[in-house]
């Protein structure tokens, strides 16, 4: 009886946005009149950070600093439809039609800018640091406080704009299945190394090793607390979790986190995060969605390494110490 | 803990960004730590009930008769309703992007499905009266046979789940499955050196939010109703709402914020509905929350899934053909579940290049809680599956794990089984990555390949 280690390796895609398309989304964008600018929308932040890339995306399109921008969101009394937060479509749906709504704005702006200074709007850009300069000019500048004052109060312009952003509906064929169920793909490889106890049955993760293409890493911090969140959620699903442990029993289902097996702190491994970035043709900025797909590889990356360590399958999520015991058993009668 | 390589696609990416790509912290951050951000729950109102759901203790029976009275008369019941109050009591959630028919009753009229099915809401002054009278309504049920699993779901004498489907398999456009026809199986198994068929099985799993599934509706005394929610998806809820309450969309005023965890779980429209139709039975503010038992049991996890892969590869490690059924349980309603079955089938055969592939992919009705969307569905355990089935057919034909899957990996203008040509790829340069940082050896050959670029 011994402690074994063991390795394996999985490599995934993953579409971005809802199946099918025909999930659209909407951003309303304006100016304040001191040229902060409010985003509406009616998406939902579900603790992934949501609020910030949004924010990130309006600033980065108009040239603003980001702490310009609020989003005003998930009230559908002020904020135009959006499908919903779920199949890695936040970023890729509400991020394209922010940039629409926010380009629209801009355009708006560089118009009253333009009028201010008596140059043509297509002469102008922003500096990144609240102003919009004549290009090649910069001394000639005009801040985007004092454009934001002109529009509301001297020429009455409003500087705002509407997006959206709809990838059309597939319907796939009867017969044959062709159909367009995507637009872009992000990847993943993860290597998972453990430790095998063959005589109780208990799998310990050593090591995790995750490779990730994104498209772009919008904000990288955020990226790692998504990525490395999902992988610890894979391993979890590989080891630990169901509701129904001898599924389709119904019986032992747990109620409560007593009951409800997920891995606490000091049964996470180390965990590395490596990000590619191969730009999206129609993502924001290059960006796909990884939030579902990060939780993907884990899974099998760790049944192989089971096999590795032991020489059993566990085809059956998931691979509790009782299952793996039961198949070592098996191999040796 | 995060690396990025900035060295891949570089000829792909300018990096030209100001406000992108910079790791600013989240403004959300400062309010969560310091406990300052507000969710649904932390807003009280004058006078509001809590609502109670009376659940079916049977996994499938039909009802004989609902008696209230004693619950109604338990001091401080403002309230309880059945099926005879909800106006368009059948519904299912997807009907708004027509994904029908129809087949889930708000609350259960003839028939309960599954074992926690809500049948009957109590709506008290305090959560003990309301679970005091919750246990007072007598339902008087006739058990029915019932079936649990996929394989025993699908057999010609199985009971009957669910009447608005009138089989236990969700009907597509295509038939009793959704279908991926490429190439021609038979023709790839019979030119393969082996042939490899396994069967792959998962359990239903819960999403685990910190925060469970709820919402407070308050009546704003001009006929409109505003819902203190943590749907992931504002509108689905607003929408579906209006067709179930059969109350015109302008009344209803949908409100959430920062959802404490999702996952999938509160794609579902569960609460809502009930709870507005009691605001506006009552005209007071109404509350319900899941306890944690029925985030875990009640609410929908993701599916079981059954999946069965049977493969042809030659002695040099090329995958000829890919058959593929797989199976969802979908619990005794639909949900997401036919959505869930049909992404797999768009997924499969995986990121890999095989001429020959079929896959069926089926969304089986069962006498379970009904799962529904999280993370990855119709993805995650086919994943599980394939990158399994990869690593037993590499160990088959005697070659590296990681060599396989180079040696198959799809690339830029590859032909998928549903016919759409490979754009983006990096699979390939994923790989290259995995073996560089694990120090998993590969031959050199595989480190010049490209997803996009003819080799050098």
């Amino acid at each position: 009886m011994a402690i074994r280690r063991g390795r394996g390796v999985a490599a995934v895609n993953y579409p971005t946005g809802m199946n099918l398309g025909g999930d659209p989304s909407q951003a309303l964008v304006h100016s304040t009149p001191t040229g902060n600018f409010m985003v509406s929308l009616s998406s939902v932040d579900l603790g992934q950070g949501l609020k910030q890339v949004m924010a990130q995306i309006c600033a980065e399109t108009i040239g603003v600093a980001t702490d310009q921008v609020t989003i005003d969101t998930a009230d559908t009394d002020t904020g135009p439809h959006c499908m919903g937060t779920f199949a890695s479509r936040g970023t890729h749906r509400i991020g394209n039609a922010i940039i629409r709504a926010a380009t629209e704005a801009k355009q708006v702006m560089l118009e009253v800018a333009a009028e201010e200074l008596e140059v043509d709007a297509g002469d102008l850009e922003t500096d990144g640091a609240g102003n919009i300069i004549v290009k090649g000019a910069p001394q000639k500048s005009i801040s985007i406080f004092d454009t934001a004052l002109a529009a509301h109060f001297k020429q009455g312009r409003s500087i705002s704009g509407r997006g959206i952003f709809l990838v059309p509906r597939s319907f796939p064929e009867t017969e044959t299945g062709a159909m367009k169920p995507s637009t872009c793909y992000a990847h993943a490889c993860t290597v998972a190394e453990v430790d095998v106890d063959d005589e109780t049955g208990e799998v310990t993760v050593v090591s995790v090793k995750n490779v990730f293409e994104i498209g772009r890493a919008l904000n990288p911090k955020m990226v790692e607390q998504q990525l490395v969140g999902g992988s610890w959620m894979g391993i979890s699903h590989a080891l630990y979790e169901t509701t129904e442990p001898y599924y389709p029993k119904r019986e032992h289902g747990g109620t409560d986190f007593n009951q409800y097996l997920m891995p606490g702190p000091g049964d996470l491994p180390e965990t590395e995060i490596v990000v590619l970035e191969r730009p999206a043709a129609d993502g924001p900025y290059g960006a796909k969605g990884p939030g579902e797909m990060c939780a993907n590889p884990q899974i099998p990356a760790i049944a192989n390494a089971v096999f590795d360590a032991v020489g059993v399958r566990v085809d059956t999520l998931p691979i509790t110490p009782e299952r793996v015991l039961r198949a070592i058993k098996a191999q040796h009668n | 803990m995060i690396r990025l390589a900035k060295e891949y696609f570089a000829d792909q990416r300018k990096d030209d960004l100001h406000e992108l790509g910079k790791g600013l912290q989240r403004s959300d951050a400062p309010g969560h730590v310091t406990a300052k951000t507000k969710y649904f729950a932390d807003r009280t109102f004058p006078g509001m009930l809590y609502l109670k759901m009376v659940r079916s203790p049977h996994h499938h029976a039909r009802i004989r008769s609902i008696d209230t009275s004693e619950a109604e008369k338990h001091p401080g019941v403002a309230r309880v309703l059945t099926h005879k109050d909800v106006p368009h009591n059948v519904y299912t959630i997807l009907i708004l992007i027509q994904v029908g028919p129809e087949d889930e009753q708000v609350l259960a009229e003839d028939k309960v499905r599954w074992k926690g099915e809500a049948v009957v809401a109590v709506l008290a002054d305090s959560p003990r009266a309301a679970e005091e009278a919750a246990a007072m309504v007598k339902v008087d049920y006739e058990v029915l046979p019932a079936v649990f699993d996929i394989d025993a779901a699908l057999k010609p004498d199985a009971p009957l789940v669910n009447e608005y489907h009138g089989q236990n398999y969700y009907l597509y456009d295509s038939g009793e499955c959704r279908k991926v026809r490429f190439g021609d199986v038979e023709k790839g198994f019979a030119e393969s050196d082996h042939i490899l068929e396994q069967t792959y099985w998962s359990s239903p799993i819960e999403h685990a939010p910190a925060e469970t599934t709820g919402c407070i509706v308050v009546p704003e005394g001009n006929d409109r109703f505003t819902c203190y929610t943590n749907t992931q998806a504002m509108f689905f809820t607003l929408d579906n709402t209006s067709i179930i309450l059969q109350m015109p969309g302008q009344k209803l005023h949908m409100v959430g914020g920062t959802v404490g965890g999702g996952f999938g779980g509160k794609v579902d429209v569960t609460v809502e509905p009930i709870s507005i139709l009691a605001s506006k039975l009552t005209g007071r503010p109404v509350r319900f929350v899941y306890s944690r038992e029925e985030e875990m049991q009640i609410s929908s996890p993701r599916a079981a899934e059954k999946i069965v892969l049977k493969d042809g590869v030659t002695k040099d490690g090329r995958i000829l053909a890919r058959q593929v059924w797989g199976y969802t349980d979908a619990g005794a309603y639909s949900r997401h579940s036919p959505y869930g079955a049909q992404k797999g089938a768009a997924h499969y055969p995986g990121p890999y290049t095989i001429p020959n592939v079929s896959i069926d992919t089926y969304c089986v009705y069962t006498n379970r809680t009904p799962s529904s969307a999280m993370r990855g569905f119709g993805v995650t355990i086919a994943d599980f599956a394939l990158e399994v089935q990869m690593d037993k057919l590499a160990r088959l034909i005697g070659m590296d794990p990681l060599e396989f899957r180079f040696l198959n990996a799809y690339r830029d203008g590859d032909m998928k089984a549903h016919r759409q040509p490979t754009e983006g790829a990096a699979l390939i340069e994923c790989m290259q990555e995995a073996s560089r940082t694990a120090d998993w050896p590969v031959a050199e050959r595989f480190f010049k390949m490209s997803s996009y670029k003819t080799e050098a």
